[in-house]
């Protein structure tokens, strides 16, 4: 094709109609930041770049299942609350929202509910998120209890479902890309939170501006993004992506690739306990008699972490590292040692988080199941000594 | 008399325009067809690039390009069925879902029924066994067992901080 005027083009200038989409332009996100999928967006961090304490929204994760939506008006948005558990149909504006309850700020894990899917055999269909997709932001908003107290709730309430703003990928109107929810007493708990703010900042758009529901330590997906309307069921909240095998792992433990009934599948709770090493990034070379220092995070959903070790033998011997309480509840928690090797060659450094039930994260894959879910075996990284 | 001809010269004034639009239309239709047909007839190709026009590459020219057995705007892997493959299942998500996911026949047919159930995904006729069979040749499931190893690490000496 033939530019006319090309001539007058300035230097490094990108013509708009070569221009592709630039996720990482587009979402303010790292350059070493992977993507899964264009359309939807789905992009994942690489462990080194967890490291920070809170989660900088450069290496949040995203994982959408529709459009983003288009033109949103801060000033027009409500929120409208509904369902057959509500006593009275009720909504809000951003600005009632805001002026009328107290603000609270949490840092809150969220991790989707598929990360390290892409480890799972037989292959787990969906995206094939690898460690990446978690993060713990700090989130501010009000409570979800203060809000459904003002509402009004019946007591026959069982679960919330949300609705959103995004759009189906066909662009059906009728059709929602995903309404998932919680049970009620995850609904009440005081760190779940109808939020405004991530890290001190308005929610990036792709993050859920201008308002998300945030239910930390739960599947990320429970975490509605963009919500305009949450309804009061009194039964287990039946929209998208909460039927069938979505979000659901077999309720009794199945062989790798058996066929699950619907009917046996279990809705996703609260998350496993899982660590990452985010200091040093894998491949690290080291010169013999040197300490090395490593650090990273530990989380596990509903409950604390007890107690975090690492193996430099490939499980055979385990060693504590350091642990720190969490910043508040649900908010994971930070770990570091500092290893000493015994001779040259080549190793594994392995992290294994212990939640406050005694329950450790297993070095193989933990259960398989359909939709490749859940997996928290074991980080590692690798490590040369010379 | 003299008003009765300028009502005239008005008609025939009118008339000729209206002629003109009207040939102007079926050439505009014409042409449209003509381009629909073989649009490569309407491009210069004689032309000389003059001081005023650079080259560049268009996306148009290499739409379909093949490099290195990859489908360049997709990223699928060469084979047959590809087209087929483009042509249904990314229209709604990017060929990149399909690609990340590696699926027996069985499976692949399920995900397929799973779309046209829920997702608004089309009957796709003769053309479903062109696709299951380009996926099952072109990604089919392999075995990972129940740990890999460690791949791709890429070695840096590490200065501590």
């Amino acid at each position: 094709m033939e530019i006319v005027f090309g001539s007058n083009i300035p230097e490094n200038y990108t013509l708009l109609g070569l221009q592709d989409p630039d996720p990482f332009q587009l979402f303010n996100k790292d350059k070493e930041m992977v993507v899964l999928n264009s359309k939807p967006w789905n992009m994942e961090a690489v462990a080194h770049l967890l490291d920070d304490r809170i989660t900088p929204n450069k290496y949040m994760f995203i994982r959408n299942n529709g459009l983003v939506p288009e033109n949103i008006n801060e000033k027009e948005w409500t929120i409208t609350f509904d369902g057959e558990s509500v006593k009275e149909k009720k909504s809000f504006t951003l600005e009632e929202l805001k002026s009328k309850f107290s603000h609270h700020t949490y840092q809150l894990t969220v991790e989707c509910g598929g990360n390290g899917r892409s480890e799972f055999d037989p292959p787990a269909k969906g995206n094939q998120w690898t460690i990446g997709a978690v993060g713990c932001a700090s989130w501010t908003g009000v409570r979800l209890k203060d809000v459904l107290k003002e509402v009004g709730i019946k007591d026959d309430a069982v679960y919330i479902g949300y609705h959103a703003a995004d759009q189906h990928l066909s662009r059906d109107p009728q059709k929602e890309p995903i309404s998932r929810g919680v049970p009620m007493s995850k609904a009440l708990q005081d760190e779940t939170l109808l939020a405004f703010k991530m890290n001190g900042e308005d929610i990036p758009l792709v993050h859920g501006y201008p308002l998300r529901l945030v239910c930390g330590g739960w599947p990320a997906s429970t975490s509605g993004k963009w919500v305009n309307r949450i309804s009061i069921r009194n039964i287990v909240h039946d929209g998208e992506k909460m039927m069938g095998t979505s979000y659901r792992v077999p309720c009794h433990p199945v062989a790798p690739g058996e066929e699950v009934k619907d009917e046996d599948m279990c809705i996703l709770e609260s998350m496993p306990v899982k660590s990452l090493i985010t200091y040093p990034k894998s491949g690290a070379i080291i010169s013999k008699g040197k300490k090395l220092n490593i650090r990273g995070h530990a989380w596990a959903g509903e409950l604390e972490i007890s107690k975090v070790s690492y193996s430099i033998d490939f499980g055979a011997t385990w060693s504590d590292c350091t642990l720190e309480k969490p910043a508040n509840r649900l908010a994971w928690q930070h770990f570091k040692a500092s290893i000493g090797f015994p001779k040259t060659g080549y190793y594994e450094v392995w992290a294994r988080a212990t939640d406050t039930h005694g329950v450790s994260q297993p070095m193989l894959l933990p259960g398989w199941n359909p939709k490749g879910y859940l997996n928290n075996a074991c980080h590692r990284i690798a490590v040369k000594v010379s | 008399m003299n008003k009765q001809n300028n009502f005239r010269k008005q008609v025939k004034s009118i008339y000729s325009v209206l002629v003109v639009c009207f040939v102007m239309v079926i050439l505009i239709g014409v042409l449209g067809i003509a381009y629909m047909m073989d649009p490569s007839a309407f491009s210069f190709k004689g032309d000389a690039p003059s001081s005023e026009i650079i080259g560049t590459t268009s996306e148009d020219d290499d739409w379909d390009k093949i490099e290195n057995g990859i489908h360049l705007r997709t990223g699928f892997k060469d084979g047959e069925g590809l087209m087929a493959v483009v042509n249904n299942c990314t229209n709604c998500h990017s060929a990149q879902l399909v690609i990340q996911n590696r699926m027996n026949e069985e499976r692949w047919v399920e995900t397929i029924r799973w779309m046209q159930k829920t997702q608004n995904l089309w009957d796709l006729g003769d053309n479903e066994k062109v696709i299951i069979n380009y996926l099952v040749t072109n990604y089919p499931p392999m075995s990972k067992g129940r740990r890999e190893a460690l791949t791709n690490i890429q070695w840096y000496p590490l200065k501590e901080e």
